[in-house]
């Protein structure tokens, strides 16, 4: 059966499968958190994923220029994390804030708008062009192999996708702490609840969105960090790819619920690789070139048919 | 002389590329000046228009089924009316949504139609794209158009031959640029009217107060329909125009969502959505903008390589269309935050007894 | 009578929403230890008062005194953090967050004494007592109710404005809402509540203002108003 069966599907759709549905969970916590508090779809947040896995790229130089060696990706993305966040809380003071009082659709547009200015600056400063982000083949962890082999289930992960598995769900813990163990993570699921009464009930709404904007930021670039990782390489292009994938996931988990967003993120990940498996037949269940349309396919049907997610989240 | 001709030319294909904008940022006047629909797939229903318009009309190609050589006023026809057979399909379905949701859900859209227009490989030649696309006017230049009645009635392919060879090169271009212009003054035309008449007011109605227009008894679903339907049939007659004019269309590149989507939003914010002229002069001003921006900065790219002598301004050269995109990105929140309206604000349509 | 201390006046007020004037003077005020109610019939500005005076919507004119401090064009977050508290009609808890939860966002502009405040909301409030893990959003009307008027008292309020507390509830949890207004009055804070059941609020009212069409009509005492025959008549006759 393993032979047979499980060790390619393990191996090469189940595994990776994973990796891409955690990448897409991280991102699409940022997209839930800022539908549920400031009511918006912000389309620039595929790009505050790529501006940080570009910063960890320049970081990652920077160490081999200064230190002689390439740090790991996982300590070469803090500062990148520092700025992407200061770059999130900006984009907000400047072209979000003035519009918290207009209707939802400005302040989409200006969203709309931030997404082809934070890309064009990248493209300006690191150029159109794909970027190695690490270097060499990724071999399977040995630890893994070896362990598993002994119980006769031969795993083959690469250390790379134990780190995203690994980190994503250290950072959904600590997430979950903030959410229901502080002061601002609770006041962050008040605002999502209703802003109106927020406010009368004398929270610093302003507040709770800076600490949304920090969060998201946060988890965006992990996320693009992570597929960095992955990939191996990093484009100017890679935020917007990841944003309908990401859209995707935070309607299908419920708008305004992270971890019905970390769910959504996992399913549309497994539905892309195993989208390519071959289910019937010997051929790939869709020609690998759909690939990308299964989670556009989810996502206009999720719209059209379900708007308020699996997990029931709310319609706005 | 020649220089003269240079710029007139080049005033020309500003022209013609500004008209289809214009013609894009018409469509997108009906969805979203007349019905407030945020339409994001712009890019995807031109590349409907466009890949209609180039499979009807292309000559019979090896490597691809499509090539049907049909006249050209055909394959207009048919990328508006297709156009508007899947607007008609995705607006029933998803025309509900609130204003974000469409906005997600038609970019999502958009990029299945490209992923089928890459994927097809045997209908659309996939990545490597469609070739050789015949132009008004120029077209009749090619021997498999004037071989054809009615030309070849006035004379035979000998006579065509050499007739079009005494033309100067560019005799096409004025020709192109005017009939653009031409459809523009229509769609124009025709805009102007249906905004005035029952159906236009009744928009603005549902726009300004959804509820008020249901409770009295209007279909508010059914005309949301069709603006939908309406505006993206004229993106598709603007996207044959744009394959017209450049000849040869891929999925990925020429229907990049940052240059047509975001462009055109740019053009009808700026020039003032709710009015047809202003969506008109926003396209014309922003493409105006966006081409001399390329001057511009090319020409500053040069004092700085002036300036800085021996400085290697090649990289600077390549990313400078990423630079405009940025201006422009900066002019359209500037014109959100500082002028809402645009430069020619809506006008309402006047009640029957004024 | 000198003794009596101003919490609250509304001094000619005008004021509404854009161009659309609601209020067009009016007067209220609240003393120290008071309950104070608003009624009226339907569109009389009685919720636009609050809205007023928590700087929700545009004042033209007028002044509103805190204490003697005029709040007039305060945002709303700062008027919170003066010592309003201000309990809406509908949508007055967050429905997700649970009991507790909901209480300590109460206690947001003055965190410090949450724990004793939480004690003392579950003595004042004992069916929250046992319910404060579960979420807001499943418990029945009257207790969501209960919720929303203790999370406003877990800050040390000066006055605690009450829209409608009573809208669609029940007669028993009507009268239950009525006597915890007067347990909360009892402990010392001042009342302004705006209530559509007039009879009943006229009762455990100290004083009263009836509006009709954004004017000032009548006022008095709770007793005086429910005795008087033309208001028994056009205001609380086809109630109750």
């Amino acid at each position: 059966m393993w032979e047979n069966f499980g060790f390619e599907f393990v191996n090469y759709y189940f595994i990776p499968g994973l990796v891409l549905g955690c990448i897409y969970a991280l991102g699409a916590i940022g997209i839930t958190l800022t539908f549920g508090i400031l009511r918006f779809a912000n389309f620039a947040h595929g790009e505050i994923m790529m501006t940080g896995a570009f910063l960890t790229w320049t970081f990652l130089e920077i160490s081999n220029i200064f230190l002689g060696f390439y740090m790991h990706p996982l300590i070469a993305c803090t500062p990148a994390i520092f700025i992407a966040i200061f770059l999130a809380l900006s984009v907000d003071r400047y072209f979000y804030k003035p519009f918290r009082d207009s209707p939802t659709i400005i302040i989409v547009m200006a969203s709309f708008g931030m997404m082809l200015i934070i890309r064009s600056l990248v493209q300006v400063i690191w150029g159109p062009n794909q970027i190695t982000f690490v270097k060499g083949i990724a071999k399977p962890n040995s630890y893994l192999k070896d362990f598993s082999s002994s119980m006769d289930m031969m795993l083959l992960v690469p250390s790379k996708h134990l780190f995203i598995i690994l980190g994503t769900i250290i950072i959904m813990l600590a997430f979950n702490y903030m959410l229901t163990s502080t002061r601002i993570g609770k006041a962050m699921r008040a605002v999502s609840d209703s802003p109106d009464l927020a406010k009368v009930t004398g929270i610093d709404v302003e507040q709770v969105i800076r600490a949304t904007w920090i969060v998201g930021g946060f988890c965006a670039v992990m996320a693009g960090v992570f597929m960095a990782m992955d990939t191996q390489f990093i484009m100017s292009t890679m935020g917007f790819r990841m944003l309908l994938p990401m859209f995707a996931a935070a309607i299908l988990g419920g708008i305004g619920r992270p971890f019905g967003a970390v769910l959504g993120g996992l399913v549309i990940g497994f539905a892309e690789e195993l989208s390519a498996y071959p289910w019937f037949g010997n051929g790939p269940l869709l020609s690998p070139g759909y690939k990308s349309g299964v989670a556009f396919s989810i996502l206009v049907l999720m719209l059209v048919f379900r708007p308020s997610g699996i997990l029931k989240g709310r319609v706005f | 002389m020649d220089e003269l001709i240079g710029y007139f030319l080049y005033f020309l294909s500003l022209l013609s590329v500004g008209g289809i904008y214009a013609l894009l940022a018409l469509g997108l006047n009906v969805n979203w000046g007349f019905a407030g629909l945020f339409n994001a797939g712009i890019a995807g229903f031109a590349a409907v228009g466009a890949y209609t318009f180039a499979i009807l009309t292309t000559a019979e190609s090896t490597f691809h089924y499509g090539g049907l050589g049909l006249p050209i006023i055909i394959g207009e026809i048919s990328a508006f009316l297709i156009a508007g057979i899947i607007a008609a399909v995705i607006g029933i379905i998803s025309i509900r949504l609130r204003a974000d949701y469409l906005a997600i859900a038609t970019i999502g859209i958009a990029e299945i139609i490209k992923l089928i227009f890459k994927n097809q490989v045997d209908i659309t030649n996939g990545p490597r794209g469609i070739n050789k696309i015949p132009r008004t006017w120029e077209h009749f230049s090619e021997s498999r158009y004037f071989s054809q009645p009615i030309l070849s009635w006035i004379g035979d392919n000998q006579f065509w031959q050499a007739f079009f060879d005494s033309l100067v090169n560019w005799w096409w271009q004025p020709l192109f640029a005017a009939t653009i212009l031409f459809f523009v003054f229509v769609v124009y035309m025709m805009l102007e009217r249906a905004r005035v008449s029952p159906w236009g007011r009744m928009m603005t109605a549902i726009r300004e107060n959804e509820d008020a227009a249901r409770a009295a008894g209007k279909d508010v679903t059914r005309r949301r329909v069709e603006a939908f339907i309406i505006g993206t049939m004229i993106m598709g007659l603007a996207g044959a125009l744009l394959a017209q004019h450049l000849r040869f269309i891929e999925p990925t590149h020429t229907f990049d969502p940052s240059k047509m989507t975001f462009l055109v939003w740019v053009m009808l914010i700026a020039g003032g959505s709710g009015n047809n002229r202003g969506a008109i002069l926003g396209a014309f001003l922003i493409w105006f903008v966006w081409s001399a921006s390329e001057l511009f900065l090319n020409g500053f790219i040069d004092i700085v390589a002036n300036i800085f002598n021996g400085i290697d301004v090649s990289m600077l050269k390549n990313r400078s269309g990423y630079l405009r995109m940025l201006l422009i990105g900066l002019v359209l929140q500037f014109v959100l935050q500082k002028y809402p309206k645009g430069i020619l604000p809506e006008r309402r349509p006047a009640a029957p007894g004024e | 009578m000198s003794s009596i201390k101003s919490i609250m006046t509304v001094k000619d007020l005008f004021a509404g929403y854009g161009e659309t004037e609601i209020l067009h003077g009016i007067n209220i005020s609240v003393n120290d230890g008071e309950i104070v109610s608003i009624i009226g019939p339907n569109g009389a500005g009685k919720s636009t008062v609050l809205k007023a005076i928590l700087s929700q919507i545009k004042i033209n004119q007028g002044s509103i005194n805190l204490l003697g401090k005029n709040i007039v064009s305060i945002p709303t977050s700062q008027i919170i953090t003066k010592g309003i508290s201000y309990v809406p009609q509908t949508n007055n808890v967050f429905v997700s967050l649970s009991v507790e939860e909901n209480l300590e966002m109460g206690a947001w502009v003055n965190p410090n004494n949450t724990q004793v405040k939480l004690q003392e909301m579950y003595e004042l409030f004992p069916d929250l007592g046992e319910k404060r893990k579960q979420p807001a959003g499943s418990l029945s009307g009257g207790q969501r109710q209960m919720v929303a008027m203790a999370k406003s008292l877990m800050v040390d309020a000066k006055i605690l404005l009450l829209d409608e507390p009573t809208a669609g509830l029940s007669p028993k949890y009507r009268s239950e809402i009525f006597s915890t207004v007067r347990k909360i009055n009892g402990s010392g804070v001042p009342i302004l509540m705006v209530e559509q059941n007039a009879k009943q609020a006229l009762g455990v009212s100290d004083r009263a203002y009836i509006l009709v069409d954004g004017f000032n009509r009548y006022d008095g005492t709770g007793d005086e108003l429910l005795k008087d025959k033309e208001v028994a008549r056009m205001f609380l006759g086809s109630r109750d």
